[in-house]
């Protein structure tokens, strides 16, 4: 699950420009146990990797196999293009977990992951715990949290044929979506819906969110970009 | 996938949610399909759209009705109001695109769900990339774009030659019919999946000729491919591999970094 490692940012442009924009609102922890390693009470292990998130602010946590805090509808009924329920289930994506899984947890600001990693390691779980982020505000997250980084893992960005991905405002929200359930076609056709007023920013990502099946996209982010492309920013 | 002709009432909110855009409206039929060669099975829009369950011929003469008047729909746009998306059962060798497209399918060699790879995430308890080793992650198809087995053999054929070792713990190795060669079975070559990641390691010295290899192969398939390189830390936490990147004109920006908090708990190992 290389689902959060190719993040689109102005890093990764094909001409990058001399200053790219920093990310400073989108870190990922994430944790993934091993087969037959250190996969004992693995569901007590990954409900405390949740509930230790959940007192740090997330904008997202995740469980790989079933989902994040937005989900799709099974049964609507034709009421609910007008009362759709868009309340995050945060107590349902811990109680569901059940088995082998990857846990996610998205933060918006760096304090937050701090503060997080800082508990999950005084947890001591015993599963592999991994931070998906600019990689010096990972060293920075791990020395003030007393961890020695094991190892890295760094994204080169795209290569091949470039010219069949959407522009940059579209790829930056649709890679929070990394597994790809979010299609460049939806992000595009929102990002029109917002420009022409017949959705908020707010209204598109959580449409988007619901594609996510496990729980890294970033919904705040995703706001922040949509209301960029409103406004002509991008 | 398919879509129930009876059911699809050609509202097209399903067309912009396929990742790879193989969702149409057929003007000769007035419904929506599915173009099952460009299809990845990555149940995208089955599972990822909301369902309403209205009567079909109802959903079609308010349509029809409210097309004549030239009225502007403004409906939610991650609905399906019939629930007409039908998943097909799927037989070798079509079953390979839903292994690696649908994200809740756990690949079979590996067990481990989305692309199906553990790579460093796990490194603290494998110790599959060690210090003075590269660890490559190169992702084939993503984002939205998909990747047929053919053009993904054109890079393992590539890397073989160049001596690297593929991982044996990776759902695309365990489909290589000849891993010294980087062949791939023949039999799935014309599938098309939404990614698959193919693992190689070499030591540090030969990461440059590597990703010199990656770039020229890469410029000649038809899909995008994704770069990934990892290595183990030293015991003061610091990488030899950010240096070697950078002065190959790579961004190393963005990344994962394993904490190394992981560790052997189960009781017997």
């Amino acid at each position: 699950m290389t689902n959060t490692l190719h993040r689109f940012s102005e890093h990764y442009a094909v001409e990058p420009p001399p200053n790219p924009r920093p990310v400073e609102d989108d870190f990922i922890v994430f944790a993934m146990a091993t087969r037959n390693v250190n996969d004992d009470g693995l569901v007590e292990k990954y409900r405390t990797f949740a509930r230790l998130a959940l007192a740090h602010n997330p904008v997202n946590i995740g469980d790989a196999t079933k989902g994040g805090l937005f989900r799709p509808q099974r049964t609507l009924n034709p009421l609910a293009h007008w009362r759709r329920d868009t309340t995050p289930e945060p107590e349902r994506v811990v109680e569901e977990i059940d088995g082998p899984t990857t846990l996610a947890a998205v933060f918006r600001t760096r304090e937050d992951m701090e503060g997080f990693v800082r508990d999950v390691r005084a947890a001591n779980l015993g599963v592999s715990i991994n931070i998906s982020a600019p990689v010096d505000a990972a060293a920075a997250c791990c020395k003030a949290a007393g961890v020695t980084r094991h190892s890295v893992e760094y994204s080169l960005g795209f290569q091949g044929r470039v010219e069949r991905l959407p522009d940059r405002a579209v790829l930056e929200i649709s890679t929070m979506c990394g597994h790809g359930m979010i299609s460049h076609g939806l992000v595009r056709k929102l990002c029109d819906w917002v420009k022409e007023g017949r959705r908020t920013p707010a209204e598109a990502t959580t449409y988007l969110a619901r594609f996510c099946t496990c729980g890294v996209f970033n919904p705040p982010r995703a706001e922040k970009l949509f209301d960029r492309v409103r406004t002509g920013g991008y | 996938m398919r879509i129930d002709q009876y059911k699809c009432v050609a509202c097209g909110n399903c067309i912009p949610v396929c990742p790879v855009g193989a969702i149409y409206i057929d003007p000769a039929v007035g419904r929506a399909r599915v173009n099952e060669d460009e299809c990845v099975e990555c149940h995208a829009c089955y599972r990822g759209m909301s369902k309403e369950h209205l009567f079909p011929p109802m959903v079609r003469a308010i349509r029809r009705v409210a097309k004549a008047f030239r009225f502007r729909f403004d409906p939610e746009p991650d609905i399906c109001p019939t629930d007409a998306l039908s998943p097909q059962d799927l037989t070798w060798p079509r079953i390979v695109r839903r292994a690696f497209s649908d994200p809740l399918v756990p690949h079979e060699s590996t067990g481990i769900h989305g692309r199906g790879t553990a790579e460093v995430k796990t490194n603290d308890v494998t110790g599959r990339v060690k210090e003075g080793e590269a660890g490559f992650v190169i992702e084939f198809g993503r984002p939205g774009v998909g990747a047929r087995f053919r053009e993904i053999q054109a890079m393992t054929t590539a890397l073989a030659a160049l001596g690297v070792e593929f991982e044996k713990h990776n759902p695309v190795t365990s489909l290589m019919s000849d891993r010294d060669r980087g062949l791939i079975r023949e039999d799935i070559l014309g599938e098309k999946v939404l990614s698959a990641i193919v693992e190689v390691k070499v030591g540090l010295e030969q990461v440059p000729t590597v990703l010199r290899a990656v770039r020229q192969v890469s410029r000649g398939l038809e899909t995008v491919v994704a770069v990934g390189v990892s290595t183990r830390c030293d015991e003061r936490g610091e990488d030899h591999l950010r240096e070697i990147l950078e002065l190959e004109g790579y961004p190393a920006y963005r990344g994962k970094t394993n904490l190394g908090l992981g560790r052997v708990t189960n009781a017997g190992v």
